[in-house]
């Protein structure tokens, strides 16, 4: 195969364009960042123009820009960003949470978009204060599929839920887990639970139970099964031990 | 002679397509077009369940795939991951930033050098210092080494998963080689630790470059073999041809990225795209496949074999003298003869050892392309010595999350194949 082979007849066609200016051709190693300042992304003026009262406010941090948004408006706001032809962010790199050691600063969701044809970087953050509202933000799931799992995760750490999200259940951790959200300031290193509590949960835990064949909707293949098999794999048991 | 060319006529390809490409060789039944009477009407409908892993040498781990099958065919897939968890960003949390790097190594194993060097651009950018220019050229050296072991562990054991067991041999034959050399090195095989918030563990040691020349000059002879093994073989064209295929739009829209995503046809490589370590100055090539199946994975991960090896020889021709860690008693320890002889390096080794070093205020996130894919380390950092969030971002764990969309409606046998292609490290995934 050559480096980049010519694109063969009735392959997907998939050009990126790279426009503006010549020196978007050749990026180059950035060094030398300010701490502060430093030049700020354009989509910042363009999400202000379009989303006006939305764009909270935007910062500067070592050469990246980062743009603190409305909490109901992050799904509108991304889908724009995604699909806006002078925009184009479309690759999200992810989606994580801060939570900050002072008790009384919110817990931040980070979504951190990519543009490859204009070759731009964007944070986008919402702030959720820990009292009062439950933690909750739209899901992107619906603008970006690979948001699937890593909101999964940033659920499963962090107890946030993305409203939308068509599957949001424990990704790392077991679904029965139950000593909350292991990336809260509020969880200690070592766990909640004493290890002896932790053993005996992780031996009471059932692995099997969310795919039994019931769950999976084959029905008809399960009705013909035995009584005793039915009963074992419909309760979702250990089998064969 | 004869009989040689006799065989290898038997097991190549019968010659390329209308679009350049190997013509699959149809393998098994697929020309069958009805069951034998009296078979099919017995299992139409039935469905099946199958599990495949924790503990099974071809999910490369401990994954777990639930898989709904129709006959041979997959209706539904269910991916299981976590069995590795151990919470690294969590004791990131508790620690300093030198402390965490052998996290790093033993998060995505097979790249251990490439994430080491990845978590001190990610650290360094927060504590806005630059690296001096033998550490850098000495960090690409480092980072492409650890692709070519990382790629030949890919090669070797999806040669395994697919059938073929030659290649596998070859394959890790050299990547005790590259091993060899991070060993003289660092003095790790796996978990290097090789650098430092601000340079490098050590320098090379005195020959190493010789090792390394000589490495190169091998390297590129192992690959021949195995692409006059593979490229045009029968059976891994057959195995691999038209599996697991990934539109671009798709590609992008799931997240994918490194080989994945190019193999796909889009040309998004960290390297060239959001540059790090001076990789703009070095003269390689970003192949690009154009049909996003598993064969065009394996293409493109070869050929970046291939660029790797000109991308070391660029770097060992241009390594320029001088000192590897940069002059900053704020963050690089003194010599031991130093803090064990004068007051002030004392306190200085004392104060970093015990304190560690304090970023200012802020955030960064600094990408690398990593064997995998896009991975990056992103820093929260309040003033203190200890990170308020270290999160890595985890290339295969992104990629695995496709594996339902990539099987469905694939035989069983094929899930092997795909999930292998997809070169995922459960390490990583579940960290």
């Amino acid at each position: 195969m050559s480096a980049h082979p010519p694109t063969a007849p009735g392959a997907p066609a998939f050009a990126i364009v790279y426009p503006g200016q010549p020196g978007d051709l050749t990026p180059v190693t950035p060094t030398q960042l300010p701490h502060r300042g430093g030049s700020v992304n354009p989509s910042v003026d363009a999400l202000r123009a379009r989303f006006g009262a939305a764009v909270i406010r935007h910062d500067v941090v070592w050469g990246e820009t980062t743009v603190y948004v409305a909490r109901d408006q992050v799904a509108t706001i991304c889908a724009w960003l995604q699909s806006d032809p002078s925009q184009r962010y479309e690759y999200l790199s992810d989606v994580t949470a801060v939570e900050y050691r002072d008790p009384m600063r919110p817990i931040e969701v980070v979504w951190h978009l990519r543009s490859i044809a204009f070759r731009r970087f964007l944070r986008l953050k919402v702030e959720l204060p820990k009292s009062g509202a439950p933690l909750e933000v739209p899901s992107v799931w619906g603008v970006w599929k690979g948001a699937d799992w890593l909101e999964r995760e940033c659920f499963d750490m962090f107890g946030i839920r993305f409203t939308g999200h068509p599957d949001l259940r424990r990704i790392l951790l077991w679904e029965q887990y139950a000593e909350g959200y292991p990336l809260r300031k509020d969880f200690p290193l070592r766990g909640r639970f004493s290890r002896a509590e932790q053993l005996r949960n992780a031996l009471a835990a059932d692995p099997e139970a969310r795919y039994s064949m019931e769950e999976l909707s084959i029905t008809d293949a399960f009705a013909q099964l035995p009584e005793d098999m039915r009963k074992r794999l419909g309760g979702g048991t250990r089998t064969g031990e | 002679m004869t009989a040689t060319k006799t065989i290898e006529v038997a097991l190549s390809t019968s010659g390329l397509g209308p679009d350049g490409r190997p013509i699959r060789i149809p393998l098994g039944a697929e020309g069958l077009t009805s069951a034998p009477p009296g078979l099919e009407p017995e299992f139409e409908g039935e469905h099946m369940l199958i599990n495949i892993g924790p503990q099974h040498p071809a999910t490369h781990g401990v994954l777990r795939l639930v898989l709904e099958l129709d006959g041979e065919t997959v209706v539904r897939c269910i991916p299981h991951v976590g069995y590795l968890h151990c919470g690294f960003e969590k004791i990131g949390e508790y620690r300093q930033y030198n402390q965490i790097i052998p996290w790093t190594d033993r998060e995505d194993y097979l790249n251990s050098m490439g994430n080491n060097v990845a978590f001190v651009l990610g650290a360094e950018r927060l504590f806005g210092v630059e690296i001096t220019e033998r550490c850098r050229v000495l960090r690409v050296i480092a980072m492409e080494l650890s692709r070519i072991i990382s790629h030949l562990v890919w090669l070797g054991t999806t040669c395994i998963d697919i059938g073929a067991f030659t290649p596998f041999l070859w394959c890790f034959q050299e990547r005790e080689n590259v091993y060899k050399l991070l060993e003289g090195w660092t003095g790790a095989r796996l978990t290097t630790s090789g650098t430092r918030v601000g340079g490098m563990i050590a320098d090379v040691p005195d020959g190493w470059t010789d090792g390394l020349r000589a490495f190169l000059n091998g390297f590129p002879k192992t690959l021949d073999q195995v692409d006059r093994m593979l490229t045009r073989n029968a059976i891994w064209v057959g195995r691999t041809v038209g599996l697991g295929v990934m539109s671009p739009e798709e590609a992008l829209n799931y997240g994918l990225s490194g080989p994945m995503l190019r193999a796909s046809g889009v040309a998004y490589d960290v390297r060239k795209d959001f540059p790090y370590l001076g990789y703009e100055t070095y003269d390689f090539d970003v192949p690009v496949g154009t049909n996003g199946d598993v064969y065009d994975r394996f293409l493109v991960r070869f050929e970046e074999l291939r660029q790797s090896v000109r991308i070391l020889e660029q770097a060992l021709a241009r390594l320029p003298e001088g000192p590897v860690n940069i002059d900053d008693p704020r963050l690089i320890l003194p010599p031991k003869h130093k803090a064990t002889s004068e007051m002030e390096s004392m306190i200085h080794h004392f104060k970093l050892v015990m304190e560690g070093p304090r970023p200012p205020i802020g955030e960064c996130y600094v990408p690398i392309e990593s064997p995998k894919g896009e991975k990056g380390y992103y820093f929260v950092s309040d003033g203190t010595a200890k990170p308020v969030r270290w999160r890595i971002r985890p290339p295969s764990y992104v990629n695995l999350s496709a594996i339902p969309r990539m099987v469905e409606g694939h035989l069983l046998s094929d899930v092997i194949a795909i999930n292998a292609s997809i070169d995922i490290v459960m390490g990583e995934i579940d960290r």
